[in-house]
């Protein structure tokens, strides 16, 4: 008589997951396997090594210290933080041409704008252009939200407070006389900064908007005038402030001040005799800061830096010596059932 | 009145306090008080009957699961920092972002509990709504009420195959002898039917019960836990007190069986948790529920594995260093301010516009270094450690090898967090009995006035006829009905049928098994093949003195049938299972119901199946019901046996031909232990069968077709103090009083008095003699011995005896010792009638199993109630010796003789010492002996020699000395425990071992419910620990060290940061993306590298048990591997940091952008990093690897490309968007990635290949051919265990120490020899065993 497997019903299910018998993959590490590996990872990274390499030195880096701490330096009268409206000229001359573009940078060095008191220190609801927080900026930017007044300061906060606010203009000495070399001060801070994130309210003419409210303390102008030039460039917009709104990751940071694009100059800085004046108004002997300026073109890489390129080739000749030792190591300790 | 003053109220419930909380109850009827308002009610105070196991009610569930919630410490951490985020001058984040975490956690855990309480609160009010007859007085009868109705001291009456509602007093049944009979599968798991008798002289047996005529007053203890005890009396009008214990309680719970209807007094109501719920809730916040089945309810067992010990030390660990690189911090911005010269414009005051002094400031940022470094203590580890292990358990029951078909069971994980502790299992603790054997018991032997009769016809025939048999029978088991007792009927079983269900199906698998040649697979048969020469003795016997019935043969047959407690029910007497009362016991499935449903059908399928045949006998279609589970397959067997042996046809026809017209094919037995049954179908072989069983009677059929009804008197039951059980009958035709008396040898040879009956020559000492030797010789067989002995009583003795025991009965302090005190008051003098020798035959596969124990590192002990001699000859069968095993047997009467062999036997083992060829020692020990060598002064003593003893056995061990070896044990060698056993008499050991595993056999479920993981052969042992054991231990364990390892590799990113930020606890991450990280981007692969990862295939891990060794001791997670995974995760959050940061020095880069690529180099070391640790890749490793990375950059570049302002102060706007536009983001995260995982690839590969471990080589060995990798398994087991084969033939043979009970068994040449009775072993012959004390 037949009969009938009976059913199961706590009988588990008999796939290949429930039993663990996925079918799988592998991977034994061992130096035989991983050879080829090691030798194609050096070699690749010696390649991009000397790429990398190689395009960071082709960068021209032209750095000016002008804190003004040594006695012969040109800013040494304006480092004193009593003298108001100073100005200063730093002189130096260029061997051969400066390939363009060139981009022109200020340095700040033991800046921390990455404290984090410092940091949340702003009003981004107001800064994105909205009146409710020109009138009741946020608790975050205390004590730079209302001044002793107890009006609101716009922009509030320690950020917009401490703007940088030393100016530069570079003149180039052909033949005894100074000439001009014009800065481009558009598109040096980030797209959507400018476009999305900080808005002026709409508000004409913008100055209304700022009614009964008082700029940051540090400044000298309202933020509807700070570039007079430029009517576009004024408020919350103003690329500057962008730029310095935008926090630097590391105490020792440069920022895009200005591009040399246009005229004579835009295919680089020719060689020559150069006066940069500087109105040095930013205070930095309070922290053992020091400024700078830099000059630097600029390739895919960014800025000049030798530092990934010699790591990639490190790296990738160490690849390659361990494949040796692996090789070594093989041929003695190889398993029997390898083969 | 309907007002009464709050005072009044007050004194009301401190007097309802005090009557529940005293200790002796008085409950009377409710009936005279009916209608009156609830002030008057005299059983007002104690709880009503309806049940709450919920924990939350719907307004409340909030606050109190918060509440609840809140009693865990890393909840309360959690808080803690969220709260410290609160406090403005420390905060690290945005408030609102620190409160994701737990709120994430809160919320999961919730849900859950809400979710279980929900489905409480589904089964409490379908169980309070269940229906029910309480007896009203306007009604006159009982009226159909719910279950919450019923109330103390209400008349409750239950029918056939109901649930009893409540704690109930039996006072009336359907039956006319006034018993009920119960299942208590819904409370223990036991499936047997058990008696309960009503309440004697309460109410007039009429045939309706009148609870108006109750007038009673009953007098009961207090709720108590204790399911098999219980202590009452009731006092009438006439202050008459009549006792009662367990035998007249009917518990919640329970199913009534084959009684048409019973009535009771309710004494305890619950309003508690039920059993019948789930067993994954938790319990322990009912207070109140009375009922016993209630109060014995624990719920699931809460352990914590060795692992999650030591995890919890390296916790402290991380504490230690978050406290440092916190203190670090604070110093660091203390001396950061000190430095500054003045003001500068980055430093903000505070609101009232000054600085806080260095030291405050650095004060608050240790608080806020806590904060940012919280991760660091690994919270979300112990979330991640709850999931894998609910994974490994969801692997571990669906494995199919795990599944035993015969019972239709898997394995049970109870404990749900302790799957790890099975891989590191150094000692296991067996129980020998349903453990290692069958535990289904059948006649072999016999002895009766010192005459052998050995049984051998059948066992020759089956050889001769039937050479497959061997395999076939090994899966005698009763295809499915694990709930049934013993119900297979005798005559009509052939156990050839059943093996069709099994046996061919495995036949292959099995044929190679070892077990052939072993003594105890010799064929099983569960019927009982009459000794001719014996049932020759017994016609004879029959009809010289049929006048008589005194003959020792008869009384022998007599008292096998009548001294037990088995219960004879018919196969129409159906038994049903409620299905609306959900079982506890097995399921935590909550497709139960569905499988009882398709078990429904099952049986159908079969019952038709079987309707064939049996229409032969013209049995009634009406008769076997659908539902009919027990007697169906005993039922059909005859037919189809097809005259496979012709003797047992011809025995058949012969004692059936004897019989009057009655059908006893139809009686089953229910009986309480397997023992039981198999001597009643025993006796029922020899014609003298067992009809009827009443607390009153017992009826019997003589071979002759005379019908017996013996009046019962008293039975004076089993318990493992006196070791024996004892039935007092009057006899219906000398009308004496008989008392039979069966038990253990060694108790019961102590208590033999004068010679028997005088009409017999020879001796009585020489019976007593020729019986011991006799019970020697089936103890070397393996067989359970048990001796039969008859005393008669006169009439004055029995009326003396009579009063003290009812004394004793009606105690209510020390009931039980007095009652045990008037059985053994009773069992003196006993004449020696015979003894029996019953068979266990081990299971399937243990020797393989043990053998494979061994070579994982394991030492196993058997513990076990038997002779030594039973126990050794089950050692040798099933390998736990071997033949070359030099075996000290250690047995002494007093503790000095035990000190000095304990010593003697220290120094021989010694002597080999660190000798590699030296035989493996095993020590035999019996269990007075033990319990000498437990005593604090030896203790030190025997463990370390049994520490050098490769195995051990214990014999005639109390349960109590059971779980004191396992302790001693467990506490002096700091080992891993591991206990193993199937009955009530192991549930200590199981408790007290690390790892408690019940099987679920014969003997009901009570080790089941101790235990931690539940299998139902021993064989599976294996594969649970071999495998799962090892695949839980080392995946959980690199899990672990994985998880610290990241939370310390990305934290010190934000750590490092802090050097450039002047220790101001700023954060280059987006908080978001920060939370994200841990919660979502690299939770998935450690669960799943916890629960999937495979080092190695479970064929080897089988094939090649040395592999399980790498988990014991200290296993892979050391202390070092802990320190080793600290230094990476610094070494790689260094390379992570500060290559990007020497990449971006100088540079215009702000503190997202530069945060972005140190994100995401984090995320791919990490991941990487994983995936030179997983062993194994299948498709789900892929996925969610490769999703882990998905997700990362979809929701980050989302969440850049959402947010523009909406978490103030980060703005991630557009800056992942942006990186990914620049080539150097790439570069940067290529290099950086190898950089930082240089070193662990190289170490791997490097130690793979100059010192591969064995598990490295036994997974070079996985990945080879199947037939290759046999071949290379087998060679390097021989070339592993030189010991195992270099052994055999030299037997080192000590000289034994003059003083001595230190015997050197001599090895045995073949285990299968044993059975032959050709090896003597070295018995002591000296002490308990002396049968010539007389």
């Amino acid at each position: 008589m037949v009969k009938e497997e009976p059913e199961f019903v706590n009988r588990p299910d008999n796939t290949a997951f429930t039993q663990q018998r996925l079918p799988a993959w592998q991977p034994m590490l061992s130096a035989g396997i991983v050879i080829p590996g090691f030798v194609l990872i050096g070699l690749a990274f010696i390649g991009i090594g000397i790429a990398l390499f190689v395009t960071s030195q082709n960068i021209q880096v032209l750095e000016k210290d002008y804190t003004g701490v040594e006695l012969n330096s040109p800013c040494y009268k304006c480092s004193d933080s009593n003298v108001k409206n100073c100005e200063c000229k730093l002189d130096f001359s260029l061997d051969k041409l400066f390939e363009g573009p060139v981009f022109f940078y200020y340095g700040l060095s033991n800046y921390f704008q990455n404290y984090r008191r410092y940091g949340v220190s702003r009003d981004d609801d107001q800064l994105s252009g909205d009146l409710a927080n020109f009138k009741e900026p946020s608790e975050d930017c205390t004590p730079y939200q209302y001044d002793s007044n107890n009006s609101p300061i716009v922009p509030c906060g320690s950020v917009a407070n401490s703007k940088f606010n030393d100016t530069f203009e570079l003149y180039q000495i052909v033949n005894g006389a100074k000439k001009l070399v014009p800065f481009d001060g558009k598109g040096i801070a980030w797209w959507t900064d400018y476009n999305v994130k900080f808005r002026n309210p709409d508000v004409v003419p913008l100055r209304n908007a700022f009614n009964g409210t008082v700029k940051p303390i540090f400044w000298s102008r309202p933020a509807y005038e700070l570039d007079p030039s430029d009517p576009a460039n004024n408020g919350f917009v103003n690329q500057d402030f962008l730029v310095w709104m935008r926090r630097a990751a590391l105490p020792d940071f440069r920022k895009l001040y200005r591009r040399i694009t246009e005229g004579d100059y835009a295919t680089g800085l020719p060689a020559g005799n150069y006066s940069l004046e500087i109105a040095y108004n930013y205070p930095v002997l309070s922290f053992d800061g020091r400024k700078k300026v830099v000059f630097s073109n600029v390739s895919w890489m960014g800025g000049k830096n030798q530092f990934l390129g010699i790591a990639y080739l490190v790296i990738g000749s160490m690849c390659v010596v361990m494949s040796m030792v692996m090789l070594i190591v093989y041929a003695k300790f190889k398993f029997p059932e390898d083969e | 009145m309907t007002w009464s003053s709050p005072l009044a109220l007050l004194r009301d419930a401190l007097r309802g306090q005090r009557a529940r909380e005293r200790d002796l109850r008085t409950l009377v009827s409710n009936l005279p008080y009916e209608g009156l308002e609830k002030k008057k009610q005299p059983n007002r105070y104690f709880p009503g009957n309806a049940i709450k196991t919920t924990k939350y009610s719907l307004l409340l569930f909030i606050p109190m699961n918060l509440f609840e919630q809140f009693h865990r410490l890393a909840n309360i951490y959690f808080v803690g920092l969220a709260i410290l985020n609160f406090v403005p001058v420390v905060n690290a984040f945005e408030p609102e972002v620190a409160l994701i975490p737990i709120c994430v956690i809160l919320a999961l855990t919730a849900l859950k509990d809400g979710w279980e309480d929900f489905r409480r609160y589904q089964s409490d009010r379908k169980l309070n709504n269940t229906p029910c007859f309480i007896y009203r007085r306007e009604e006159k009868q009982f009226v159909e009420r719910r279950w919450k109705d019923v109330k103390v001291g209400d008349f409750v009456r239950v029918v056939y195959n109901e649930i009893v509602p409540a704690d109930l007093l039996l006072l009336h049944t359907s039956d006319p002898n006034g018993v009920c009979l119960i299942e208590t599968a819904n409370l223990d798991g036991e499936t047997n039917l058990k008696q309960r008798r009503v309440v004697p002289g309460v109410s007039a047996s009429t045939s309706e019960f009148e609870p108006e005529s109750f007038n009673g007053i009953v007098v009961c203890e207090r709720p108590n836990n204790n399911l098999n005890h219980f202590k009452c009396y009731v006092e009438k009008p006439d202050k008459a007190k009549t006792g009662i214990g367990i035998e007249s309680l009917l518990l919640r719970g329970c199913t009534v069986r084959n009684t048409d209807h019973a009535a009771g007094f309710v004494v305890y109501a619950a309003y508690g948790a039920s059993v019948i719920d789930d067993n994954w809730t938790f319990r322990s916040h009912v207070q109140g529920h009375e009922t016993k089945s209630m109060l014995n309810n624990n719920g699931p067992r809460y352990k914590r594995s060795k692992l999650e010990r030591k995890l919890n030390t390296d916790v402290i660990f991380c504490v230690i260093l978050l406290f440092a690189m916190c203190l670090a911090g604070a110093l660091g911005h203390f001396f950061w301010l000190q430095a500054l010269p003045s003001v500068p414009p980055y430093l903000v005051p505070n609101s009232q516009g000054h600085l806080d002094a260095p030291a405050l400031s650095s004060f608050y940022m240790f608080f806020t270094m806590i904060i940012l470094l919280q991760v660091l203590i690994p919270i979300s580890l112990y979330v991640s450690i709850e999931l894998v292990k609910i994974g490994q358990i969801f692997f571990i029951t669906n494995d199919i090898d795990l599944y035993d078909e015969e019972l239709d069971s898997r394995v049970q994980c109870r404990a749900l967090n302790i799957p790890e502790d099975l891989g590191q299992i150094e000692y296991i603790f067996s129980d020998k009995t349903g453990t290692l054997t069958e535990n289904k018991m059948v006649f072999r032997r016999c002895t009766i006035m010192g005459t052998e009769y050995p049984h051998r016809e059948k066992n020759l025939a089956i050889r001769l006829d039937e050479p497959d048999s061997e395999e076939e029978v090994i899966f005698n088991r009763r295809p499915r009905s694990p709930q049934s007792g013993w119900t297979l009927d005798t005559e009509d079983t052939d156990p050839e049928d059943t093996q069709h269900y099994h046996g061919n199906r495995r036949r292959s698998k099995v044929a190679a098994s070892a077990q052939r040649d072993v003594a105890f697979s010799s064929p099983l048969e569960t019927e009982v093949v009459p000794d001719r020469k014996l049932l020759q003795q017994i016609r004879r016997t029959e009809n010289s003195s049929s006048s008589q019935k005194i003959d020792p043969y008869l009384d022998f047959f007599l008292s096998l049938a009548i001294c037990n407690t088995v219960v004879v029910s018919t196969a129409t007497a159906q038994r049903q299972r409620m299905s609306e009362y959900p079982r506890s016991c097995q399921s935590n499935n909550p497709l139960d119901t569905l499988s009882y449903l398709a078990r429904k059908v099952g049986s159908l399928r079969q019952t038709i199946a079987s309707w064939q045949p049996m229409s032969r006998r013209s049995r009634s279609l009406s008769e076997s019901s659908v539902i009919e589970e027990d007697c169906y397959n005993a039922s059909a067997k005859t037919d189809e046996s097809g005259g496979l042996n012709t003797t047992k046809a011809a025995l058949h026809t012969e004692s059936q031909s004897s019989k009057p017209a009655v059908t006893s094919d139809k009686l089953c037995y229910e009986a309480e232990s397997p023992d039981e049954a198999a001597l009643v179908y025993a006796a029922k072989a020899y014609g003298f069968t067992l009809l009827a069983r009443t607390p009153g009677s017992v009826t019997v059929r003589l071979p002759g077709g005379e019908e017996l009804l013996f009046e019962v008197l008293d039975t004076l039951t089993f318990d493992s103090h006196r070791k024996r059980m004892s039935v007092l009958v009057r006899h219906p035709i000398t009308r004496e009083l008989v008392l039979y008396t069966k038990g253990a040898d060694y108790a019961i040879m102590e208590l033999l008095g004068t010679p028997y009956a005088e009409q017999l020559s020879g001796n009585q000492k020489s019976i007593a003699a020729d019986t011991q030797k006799h019970l020697d010789q089936y103890a070397k067989e393996g067989l359970r011995t048990l001796c039969f002995t008859k005393k008669v009583l006169s009439e004055k003795a029995y009326k003396d005896w009579s009063a003290s025991r009812q004394k004793a009965l009606a105690a209510i302090d020390n009931r039980e010792e007095l009652i045990m005190d008037s059985a053994a008051h009773l069992e003196t003098d006993l004449t020696l009638l015979g003894a029996t020798g019953i068979e266990d035959r081990l299971q399937e596969s243990v020797p393989d199993t043990i053998v494979a124990l061994r070579e994982a590192g394991i030492q196993v002990w058997v513990l076990t109630g038997d002779k030594p001699e039973t126990a050794v000859n089950i050692a040798y069968a099933c390998r736990l010796l071997d033949e070359g095993d030099l075996v000290i047997n250690m047995s002494s009467k007093n503790k000095l003789m035990c000190a000095s062999v304990l010593d003697c036997a220290l120094e021989e083992v010694r002597r080999y010492g660190d000798d590699p060829l030296a035989p493996t020692i095993a020590l035999v020990i019996d269990g007075r002996t033990l319990a000498m060598a437990l005593e604090s002064d030896l203790r030190d003593r025997f463990v370390d020699l049994a520490r050098r003893c490769r195995s051990v056995l214990c014999c005639r061990v109390t349960p109590l000395q059971k779980s004191t070896v396992v302790k001693v044990i467990r506490e002096k060698l700091k080992v891993m425990t591991l206990a193993v056993g199937d009955g009530a008499n192991d549930v200590n050991m199981i408790q007290a071992a690390d790892v408690g595993i019940g099987i679920s056999g014969q003997e009901g479920m009570q080790a089941v419910m101790a235990s931690d993981f539940a299998i139902s052969r021993f064989k599976h042992l294996k594969k649970l620990l071999l495998v799962h054991g090892h695949w839980c231990y080392t995946r959980l364990a690199n899990m672990i060290i994985y998880f610290f390892y990241k939370n310390v590799a990305y934290v010190n990113l934000l750590f490092w940061y802090q050097f450039f930020c002047g220790f101001s606890g700023t954060t280059m991450i987006d908080y978001w993306l920060l939370i994200f990280f841990n919660l979502f981007f690299t939770s998935a692969p450690p669960v799943m590298f916890g629960i999937m990862d495979k080092d190695v295939s479970a064929e080897m891990l089988l094939g090649l048990p040395a592999l399980y060794r790498t988990g014991q001791g200290a296993g892979e997670y050391k202390f070092s591997t802990f320190w080793i995974a600290m230094l990476d995760a610094f070494y790689q959050s260094l390379v992570c940091f500060f290559i990007p940061y020497w990449a971006y020095q100088d540079s215009d880069i702000d503190v997202f952008t530069f945060g972005t690529p140190l994100n995401t180099v984090s995320l791919f070391t990490i991941l990487l990093h994983l995936s030179i640790e997983i062993k194994t890749w299948t498709v789900v490793h892929w996925v969610i690897m490769l999703g882990s990375v998905a997700v990362y950059f979809i929701v980050t570049l989302a969440y850049s490309a959402i947010c523009i302002t909406c978490n103030p102060p980060s703005d991630p706007y557009w800056i992942l968007q942006s990186q990914m536009a620049d080539p150097m983001f790439y570069l940067i995260c290529i290099i950086t990635t190898v950089l930082a995982l240089l070193p662990r690839y190289m170490f791997h590969v490097l130690r793979n290949t100059l010192a591969p471990s064995l598990l490295v080589r036994a997974r070079h060995l996985d990945r080879l051919d199947p037939s290759v990798r046999e071949r290379w398994i087998k060679e390097w087991r021989s070339f592993r265990s030189p010991g195992d084969v270099g052994l055999s033939g030299r037997s080192a043979s000590p000289s034994p120490t003059p003083e001595t009970s230190t015997d050197i068994f001599p090895p045995s040449s073949d285990p299968s020899d044993i059975t032959e009775a050709e090896i003597t072993l070295n018995v002591i012959t000296e002490s308990y065993q002396s049968p010539l004390r007389l």
